[in-house]
């Protein structure tokens, strides 16, 4: 349950925004995760509001942008789709890839008042 | 809350040494400051990794680590894959080298009372409900151990194939360890572990001919996740092969530890 603690880290991102901008709460927050990032959706909704309680992201609405995974071969250097890490390269089936997107998991942006 | 692990202020993070009292590390600060600024609703760009600040101090451990000389393995794998007597064997095996010990579990002081049992300096990191390590616990955990320079530091993460893969530590190598016992599909199952290590050490081979575990199809799937993994196979407890990871862990001592 790892999206406990992530979500526990995107509130001390929060906070310290939110002081930063000398601010009182997050009304809004977006959110981008990666297809490939290791984050389970369920997982991290289940473990939100847990994680939000008695902090400036107490109400905010959570908007989250799943990054689709993209991945160049690096035999063929066909660049394709990606879903899963083991995922070979459809055109020549080498496991030798470099997944460039869909791997992050980033705080992009947060409304605050 | 605590922001490292999730826990209530009855179940908290502690670091301590056998033999000793609780040291308890458990400042995640957050401060509500709740100014009262009435001002206009605003968006702010962030575009922060929410790992960040945990792969800023596993940056900061990892540069202490090379500045000392420190060859750091990271093990990882399920619980009772037979990580900790692995450790007592390697303990025992590299007799000359000097090896420190970072024990990582969600409870209980089992594991550094084994590794201390060796005569080998040890902390054991307890997470309380928390289901991985994670770089600032090892930051405070080196602070305790205090290894010397040109040494070997293990660290043994808590017993998961899921969550710690994510956490930087500051290792210098991840060495992920599946026995025999479970099935081979493991790497496929849980890939962001396989994904992120450089050694998978295929433990408990001396029970082969009592499974129907198929060597292949493991190294396959594992090599699907990462084609440049490397693999040894060897079993803890009976010492079968346990030279080939010795030999391994020698070999990529810096040259005044070896």
């Amino acid at each position: 349950m790892h999206e406990l603690s992530l979500a526990l880290n995107i509130v001390d991102i929060a906070e310290r925004e939110v002081k930063k901008a000398q601010a009182e709460r997050v009304t809004s927050i977006s959110l981008k995760i990666g297809e490939c990032a290791g984050v389970e959706n369920d997982a991290f909704d289940f473990a939100w509001p847990a994680a939000v309680k008695d902090s400036v992201l107490e109400s905010a609405k959570k908007d989250v942008k799943t990054v689709p995974g993209k991945a160049k071969c690096l035999d063929c250097g066909h660049d394709f789709d990606i879903h899963h890490l083991y995922d070979p390269c459809p055109d020549c089936e080498s496991f030798f890839k470099d997944i460039y997107q869909g791997k992050e998991f980033f705080v992009e942006s947060l409304t605050v008042i | 809350m605590c922001a490292t692990c999730g826990c209530d202020d009855d179940t908290q993070v502690r670091i301590q040494k056998p033999g000793q009292e609780t040291v308890h590390d458990h400042h995640h600060g957050h401060d509500h400051h709740h100014d009262h600024h009435h001002s206009h609703e605003r968006t702010i760009s962030v575009e922060q990794d929410v790992l960040s600040q945990n792969n800023l101090l596993a940056e900061r451990n990892r540069g202490y680590m090379e500045a000392k000389n420190i060859f750091c393995v990271n093990l990882v794998s399920s619980p009772g894959s037979g990580k900790t007597t692995l450790l007592e064997k390697t303990i025992l095996s590299l007799a000359d080298t000097k090896i420190y010990v970072i024990e990582g579990d969600q409870q209980t002081l089992n594991d550094a009372n084994r590794i201390d049992a060796t005569g080998t300096p040890v902390v054991q990191v307890n997470t309380g409900n928390g289901c991985h390590l994670d770089a600032n616990m090892v930051h405070n955990a080196i602070h305790q151990l205090k290894p010397e320079e040109d040494s070997l530091l293990i660290i043994e993460n808590v017993g998961n194939l899921v969550c710690p893969s994510l956490f930087d530590l500051g290792e210098t190598h991840r060495v992920v360890i599946m026995s025999v016992t479970e099935g081979e599909d493991k790497p496929i199952k849980y890939p962001n572990m396989f994904v992120t290590s450089q050694v998978c050490v295929i433990n408990k081979v001396d029970l082969l001919p009592y499974l129907d575990f198929d060597m292949d199809k493991a190294k396959e799937y594992a090599l699907q996740v990462n084609p440049k993994i490397k693999f040894i196979e060897l079993s803890a407890t009976k010492g079968d092969n346990l030279d080939e990871w010795c030999h391994w862990l020698k070999h990529h001592l810096p040259e005044t530890v070896a």
